[in-house]
């Protein structure tokens, strides 16, 4: 059985996003570069103010995260953030997230990139950790600051935002895990060089045998494996570069639009990368009932998918208000131009 | 650059977590940590205390012409914080237009970039204010 399930069963004990509060509209992208002309893939991108980077997104989360958990912060073995713009290439985000939290000193800290799916590696490996008795609970973070180069299809999307997990025994869980599978294979749709500023990626190539190969076949493997259909599911989340990618995913998977449109954020957020599929379970998370039933899916570029089936307790009521709610952040607007994103994401250059 | 490292350093609960302390002889809570009270001058050793981070705007000022190391912020705002367990301390406000701030805006407390030590150097993060979600709505 190629899944992945722990011998006893572990959960969410507490969650929390965050999103910055300005938005660049796509049709703003459009005018600086198409001369207005076209199409959007997007209504518009969350994007982080110039004092925000994926350090300040994991612990805004995080904080929220724990004033759901409602936990002793010491009590936490690890602490991990999955990111592909950490504010330093070498010295680690969990370190200052870990500090800030109260979790130091005697915890486990370490950062995680597999592009758009690295937050999700975190909860995968924080069951893992949990179930086996390394630590009471663990800290999972996917946060972004994603960058797009000026004038490529990306900066349409590229975003800001993430979300955080606190991982713990099922007992104490509002969502419980019922099994995870990743699928996993070397293709070469996006990357980026360790001294390069911005993203390359293969245009088209990031489609089918990237995104739309690895997102059905995890999310088509786990149903199987557990013999769920689509209508066994209360809500889907697939990764979000976009509005059409998990709207065709979904749609081919045998869901409805009723099941997708509460995690599907990237139409008002973006693609937040690492963040994108953890912050639509947040949207899920907030308006759930006890004993729904979540299908969540990442995609990373490189590439990857982690699918998690994630059932609701009768914690989850209680928590959801014990925080800002994913809607709160998203309706926290401020519109900007571009000339004010370029200021604000550090692109201008003075020589 | 090293001996600003450690200065940074040794405040990382005060700027990160807004830890204070509480005189263990009168009650009144101080932020930053202090050697002797406030209030009555009692020097025995305090506990630590973290602050809520809620408090609200009791001045303000908005500042163009900035020190070293802050002028990519330009223009920004640095108000004093009357945080709800009585300190008042000095901080940015972020999340809000200059034009916006008002006396008594409630506020809470935020971890940002405070700076950086140019493109090689460390990153100086710690707590900055802004207008409570709760109350933004």
């Amino acid at each position: 059985m190629p899944l992945m399930k722990p011998n006893i069963d572990v959960g969410i004990v507490g969650y929390g996003c965050y999103i910055p509060m300005y938005r660049l509209p796509a049709k703003e992208v459009n005018r600086i570069w198409n001369d207005g002309q076209g199409g959007v893939p997007i209504k518009e991108k969350a994007v982080g103010g110039p004092d925000e980077d994926t350090m300040t997104i994991g612990l805004e989360a995080a904080r929220n995260a724990l004033a759901r958990a409602q936990i002793d912060p010491r009590q936490i073995g690890a602490v991990w953030v999955g990111s592909e713009s950490h504010p330093y290439a070498v010295k680690p985000t969990s370190t200052i997230i870990a500090e800030a939290i109260g979790a130091t000193p005697a915890t486990q800290g370490a950062d995680w990139q597999f592009a758009c799916k690295a937050g999700t590696e975190t909860i995968q490996a924080g069951i893992g950790f949990v179930a086996g008795g390394m630590a009471r609970y663990v800290l999972g973070i996917g946060a972004d600051t994603a960058q797009g180069r000026p004038g490529d299809a990306l900066e349409f999307t590229a975003a800001s935002g993430g979300a955080a997990f606190v991982i713990g025994a099922a007992e104490e869980s509002l969502a419980v895990f019922e099994a995870t599978y990743s699928h996993v294979t070397d293709t070469p749709d996006f990357w980026r060089r360790p001294t390069t500023h911005y993203p390359s990626h293969g245009q088209r190539f990031t489609g089918e045998p990237a995104y739309f190969h690895h997102v059905l076949s995890a999310a088509q493997t786990i149903m199987a494996e557990l013999g769920y259909t689509a209508q066994d599911f209360a809500y889907v989340i697939l990764h979000q570069p976009n509005r059409k990618f998990p709207e065709r995913a979904a749609a081919e998977l045998g869901f409805e639009k009723e099941q997708w449109v509460t995690g599907l954020l990237s139409p008002v957020v973006g693609n937040t990368y690492a963040g994108a599929s953890v912050l639509g379970l947040t949207a899920v998370l907030d308006i759930a009932q006890p004993g729904d039933k979540i299908l969540c899916v990442s995609f990373g570029s490189g590439a990857g998918s982690d699918a998690f089936v994630i059932n609701t307790t009768d914690r989850l009521p209680d928590k959801q208000k014990s925080a800002p709610t994913t809607q709160d952040y998203i309706n926290r607007r401020v519109e900007i131009d571009y000339a004010t994103y370029v200021r604000y994401r550090s692109k201008l250059k003075m020589h | 650059m090293t001996t600003e490292i450690a200065r940074h350093w040794r405040l990382n609960s005060q700027r990160y977590q807004l830890v204070g302390e509480v005189c263990p002889k009168c009650g009144v809570k101080m932020f930053p940590p202090r050697d002797v009270c406030l209030e009555c001058a009692d020097d025995t050793r305090q506990p630590d205390y973290q602050f809520s981070g809620r408090g609200e705007v009791y001045s303000f000022t908005t500042v163009h012409n900035a020190p070293e190391g802050y002028q990519e912020s330009t223009p920004y705002t640095v108000a004093l914080v009357k945080l709800e367990e009585g300190p008042l301390i000095t901080a940015q406000l972020t999340d809000v237009a200059n034009s916006e701030v008002e006396i008594g805006m409630p506020v809470e407390m935020v971890t940002r970039k405070l700076r950086t030590q140019g493109e090689e150097g460390v990153i100086i993060y710690g707590y900055k204010f802004r207008p409570r979600l709760s109350v933004a709505g």
